[in-house]
């Protein structure tokens, strides 16, 4: 499987530089006596600019790849490139840095702080970020001009979700990392959460990557890689992105 | 056969020993207080109680100058008196090999043959005095011990002006001198005063008081109002040069070890209150945690068929697991606390036997009174558990909602950094909550306030007595009031700088019906070593008429400036006087009244005299001085300043010292209490928000400071309340510890404040600190996949 990645990369990547690369990730969870494999030695690149949706089904892996990417957690064996430079190897204090400066997630729950509101909450990340958006410019990718002073509580998912990527943004990463952006959300608010991600990536050329169980979302995507058990399953080129707006279940 | 719900039950608690601990802590310094000083008061009254029953300790006691052995007879037919014992009891000075001072003692006979009937001694070791012996005494054991002396020891006293050999036959106590405390002294001093049993028949000679008597005791019986007979003891002794006789409730060592009593319950009421209310504020808080994290689980049982009763059940258990824990601690660390305590007050009350035999009503009492206090605390939270619908349980709950007025929303806060926003925005969201932690961290901050005020009182005590009143070195007491001739030959005494009189007779103060028995003290204009300062370190001049009294004394009696008092004069030839009160004043020690001293003279119809000498010496001729006055049949007592502070230290230090240490320890358990369950609350519900944070890219410290910034804030805030509220709880404990014959002055030096937060920063930083290692350790992945 690992050599159908390479393949498939290696016939259009001459003109793209690599964001992020794995190499050979492995990630093992000891529980007691059980060791639960859930990253068998997965090779991915990610180019610069792309839009890759990751699809499979639950405890496939999808999530795990994501935290190792993204900094999160660490393999058991493999390593994770940043613009050609290894991260795995870095301490703690390194790795928190690595997320300050390059890398946006989007969660499934929102993940607000409570106690601020939409601006505060963008803010937050702007106020350690170099060369940050204004919280307001972010907000506006997003659609939610409108909305600046709303504490969570006053918003509605699709809108909690969409200030959550504002803030994913706002510190313009290389890389934004959604896990099932859409998963607690209605198909309407779903794609406008959708449109946002897309927009983003269109206007900022943010590298980024989705994980979902909804095999429509794939349509979105210059790439769908598919997990099952630990391992990439499959590859897929889209000849055409479809608009978020085309999309629909 | 444990059910389910009682393995969830060890389980939970297991899982949160660090916060049961924490609140265990509290309810254990609750439990510890109630415990420890009730423990002590049940000993110390049983002890007592069997002390006196066993010794037969006096109902009534009365004095006389010299009045006929018949008189006895006379006193025992007063209806209620059940039996009357003639005594002579006198001062002497003792001169010891081992003390270069004279040493007072008060010599007491013992009846020739057979064992006292009242106020039976209880012999430590050695003998009865030998009938007929005269040079044979029985020494009260805590002064031989001060002194080394042991059964076959010798020394020499003047008796009467008589220099006379004798030899320790005897050690015992006696429960007349439980609190052995000289004249005119504030504090026991084993070294200084002591007493001494001696044959009547050789006190007698020595007193020139055969077939009289000059003290006698009664003891009445079951249920006899001591007033009346204290009447007829008066009429019968008036002619004898009487003082007035006086309850056993009066009797100063009885008077003292009442009062410690009386202490000890206000300490067994007010502080317990404290640390149990505490208690139950933070079972609650840790309980509403419980409950909302398992809101899942309780919608899970519930969907189940367990009963709203059966939950709340469970909940309730656990708060009475929690606070068990804290029972069984508070009840080892006070029964323990208390023994050490009861033992402390056996070095100032001595008695021959101590009891110390906690009683299960104690423990039971502290039990009851933390479980209803915790369980009352809790019930809100056990409620909302109970009542919960199922349906709503098992979803999710709604995010808080915030406001944007307040502190964090105005002007100012635009310029503060989001986290310190977090953290305002938080503290205004759960208002109660934050203000009841600050207030427990004030209160841990009050306890030591109150505890470490003490030591400034004590000090202040001493400053006014010993320093700013006082400036002779040494105080002479005289067998009979001289003239004031005898001043000149004290001022040819070696090493002797000056001596200026003192003048202090003993008297009744009437207005109406009241009446204070106490003593006028005659104030010379020109005096310099002895003068008289008020409460606030102003001088009080007396008025060449009139009398100067302290407020204390006013108040009982009832009267102001410008009132009449009768004064009735306990000597020479007793005259009774109508005086105008001229100026009062505030004194923390004794209800003193003052006159000039000519007035004085002219009230008592006599030649200007003295009984006192007040004597600046020069240090380096000392030790001549007191040879010479050990040589004087004139001197009855000769008391040192300097060694009357330190007793004064001594013994209140060393006191103190335990009583700081247990408080400070009670305090840093109740603010260590308060601020680990405060931080590890917060962590718990906001655990998912802080690893999103650290995913965004804050750092570990960056995280922590918006968890633990909270509660440093609360915990800086409450350092005002908390000195505030020590200033208001020593207030309760001084005002709980006046007495007629001292009131502990409210004093706080700043350095307590200093000292008292700075112990609950240590407590909160600990707290804080092992909060901060879990904060380190919170796992991302995992705080992210849940919904909460």
């Amino acid at each position: 499987m690992p050599r159908t990645t390479t393949m498939a990369s290696s016939a259009s990547s001459t003109a793209r530089k690599i964001a992020l690369r794995g190499a050979a990730l492995s990630k093992v969870y000891r529980a007691g006596d059980v060791a639960v494999h859930a990253l068998r030695d997965v090779d991915i690149e990610l180019y610069r600019g792309e839009f890759v949706v990751l699809l499979g089904p639950s405890g496939s892996g999808k999530s795990t790849l994501l935290n190792i990417l993204g900094g999160l957690d660490v393999p058991s064996s493999g390593q994770v490139y940043f613009d050609g430079a290894e991260i795995t190897a870095r301490d703690e204090a390194a790795l928190t840095r690595f997320r300050r400066d390059h890398v946006g997630f989007v969660f499934q729950f929102y993940n607000l702080v409570p106690s601020l509101t939409a601006r505060e909450n963008v803010a937050l990340v702007t106020e350690i970020a170099r060369d940050p958006m204004t919280p307001e410019a972010a907000l506006e990718v997003v659609g939610l001009a409108g909305r600046l002073d709303h504490f969570p509580a006053e918003l509605s998912g699709g809108e909690q979700q969409r200030v959550a990527i504002a803030r994913a943004i706002a510190k313009r990463p290389d890389v934004l990392l959604c896990d099932e952006p859409t998963g607690a959300l209605d198909s309407v608010t779903g794609i406008l959460v959708l449109e946002a991600l897309e927009g983003v990536n269109r206007e900022l050329g943010t590298t980024t990557v989705v994980i979902t169980h909804n095999v429509t979302i794939g349509g979105m995507a210059d790439r769908v890689i598919r997990l099952a058990d630990g391992r990439i399953s499959e590859i897929t080129r889209n000849a055409q992105r479809r608009r978020a707006a085309q999309l629909s279940w | 056969m444990f059910s389910a719900l009682d393995r969830k039950l060890l389980r939970d608690l297991w899982r949160l020993k660090g916060q049961v601990l924490a609140v265990s802590l509290v309810v254990a310094s609750g439990v510890g207080v109630l415990v420890m000083s009730l423990t002590a008061l049940e000993s110390l009254q049983a002890t007592a109680a069997a002390y006196y029953e066993r010794y037969r300790f006096a109902h009534v006691f009365a004095g006389a100058k010299r009045a006929p052995e018949r008189l006895a007879r006379e006193m025992a037919a007063i209806p209620g008196v059940q039996a009357v014992e003639t005594r002579i009891s006198r001062l002497a000075t003792l001169d010891l090999p081992d003390f270069p001072e004279p040493v007072m003692a008060r010599l007491i006979s013992v009846p020739e043959r057979g064992a006292p009937r009242l106020n039976r001694l209880a012999m430590r070791a050695g003998r009865w005095v030998a009938p007929g012996r005269p040079d044979e005494i029985v020494l009260s054991e805590p002064f031989a011990l001060a002194h080394d002396l042991t059964l076959g020891s010798r020394f020499e006293a003047i008796i009467n002006g008589h220099r006379r050999r004798l030899e320790v036959v005897g050690i015992a106590l006696s429960p007349e001198f439980v609190y052995a405390i000289g004249p005119g002294s504030l504090m026991p001093d084993d070294r200084r005063f002591g007493i001494g049993w001696m044959g009547r028949r050789a006190l007698a000679a020595a007193f020139d008081l055969d077939g009289a008597f000059n003290d006698v005791s009664l003891t009445l019986l079951r249920g006899v109002d001591p007033a009346a007979v204290l009447a007829r003891v008066d009429a019968i002794l008036e002619r004898y040069g009487g003082t007035p006789a006086i309850a056993r409730a009066d009797q100063i060592s009885n008077w003292f070890l009442m009062n410690e009593l009386d202490q000890l319950r206000t300490v067994s009421t007010l502080l317990p209150a404290i640390f149990l209310a505490v208690a139950g504020f933070l079972t609650n808080m840790v309980l509403a945690r419980i409950v909302a994290t398992e809101r899942a689980e309780i919608g899970l049982m519930k969907a189940f068929g367990y009963s709203n009763r059966q939950v709340a059940w469970h909940y309730v258990q656990m708060v009475i697991a929690m606070t068990a824990v804290g029972i069984v601690l508070g009840a080892i660390v006070g029964t323990w606390l208390g023994r050490i305590n009861t033992e402390t007050y056996s070095e100032f009350y001595r008695f021959p036997f101590l009891y110390f035999r906690p009683t299960a009503d104690v423990y039971a009492l502290g039990a009851l009174i933390s479980l209803a206090v915790a369980l009352s605390g809790t019930a809100f939270s056990v409620r909302r558990a109970a009542m919960l619908p199922p349906a709503v349980a098992m979803q999710p709950p709604a995010p808080p909602a915030y406001r944007r007025r307040g502190l964090s929303g105005m002007r100012w806060s635009r310029h503060l950094d989001h986290p310190t926003r977090i953290i305002l925005r938080q503290i205004e969201r759960w208002p109660l909550r934050s203000a009841l932690t600050s207030v427990g961290v004030g209160l841990s901050v009050g306890v030591l306030v109150m505890a470490n005020q003490w030591i400034d009182s004590i000090d202040a005590i001493a400053e006014e007595f010993f320093f700013r009143s006082q400036h002779q070195d040494v105080m002479v007491g005289l067998v009979e009031p001289q003239s004031t001739a005898a001043l000149y030959e004290f001022r040819r005494m070696p090493g002797v700088l000056a001596a200026e009189p003192l003048r202090i007779v003993s008297a009744d103060f009437r207005v109406d019906n009241r009446r204070h028995r106490g003593a006028v003290e005659g104030v010379r204009a020109d005096a310099r070593l002895h003068r008289l300062f008020d409460a606030g370190g102003a001088i009080v001049s007396v008025p060449p008429d009139g009398l100067v009294m302290s407020t204390v004394l006013a108040k009982k009696l009832g009267v102001g400036v410008g009132d009449q008092v009768w004064l009735e004069l306990r000597e020479g030839r007793r005259p009774v006087r109508a005086v105008r009160v001229v100026r009062l004043f505030e004194t923390m020690i004794g209800m003193s009244a003052y006159m000039d001293a000519r007035a004085l003279d002219k009230l008592l119809l006599e030649r200007p005299s003295l009984e006192y000498v007040n004597l600046l010496v020069d240090p380096l001729h000392e030790h001549a001085l007191f040879a010479r006055l050990k040589a004087s049949p004139e001197v009855s007592a000769v008391m040192k300043r300097r060694a009357a502070v330190e007793t004064f230290h001594d013994t209140l230090g060393d006191t103190l010292l335990v009583y700081v240490a247990f408080f400070t320890g009670f305090a840093a358990a109740l603010g260590f209490g308060v601020v680990y369950n405060s931080a590890r609350v917060a962590l718990s519900e906001r655990a998912h928000e802080l690893a999103t944070l650290r995913v965004l890219g804050f750092s570990r410290g960056e995280i922590a400071y918006i968890l633990l910034g909270e509660v440093a804030l609360l915990t800086v805030l409450a350092l005002p309340i908390g000195c505030l509220m020590g200033r208001g709880l020593a207030w309760i404990m001084t005002a709980g510890f006046e007495t007629e014959l001292y009131r502990v002055p409210l004093v706080v030096d700043d350095a307590t404040y200093g000292t008292a937060a700075a112990l609950a920063l240590v407590a909160a930083a600990v707290s804080a600190a092992l909060v901060g290692r879990r904060v380190a350790a919170i796992d991302l992945v995992s705080a992210l996949k849940s919904r909460e």
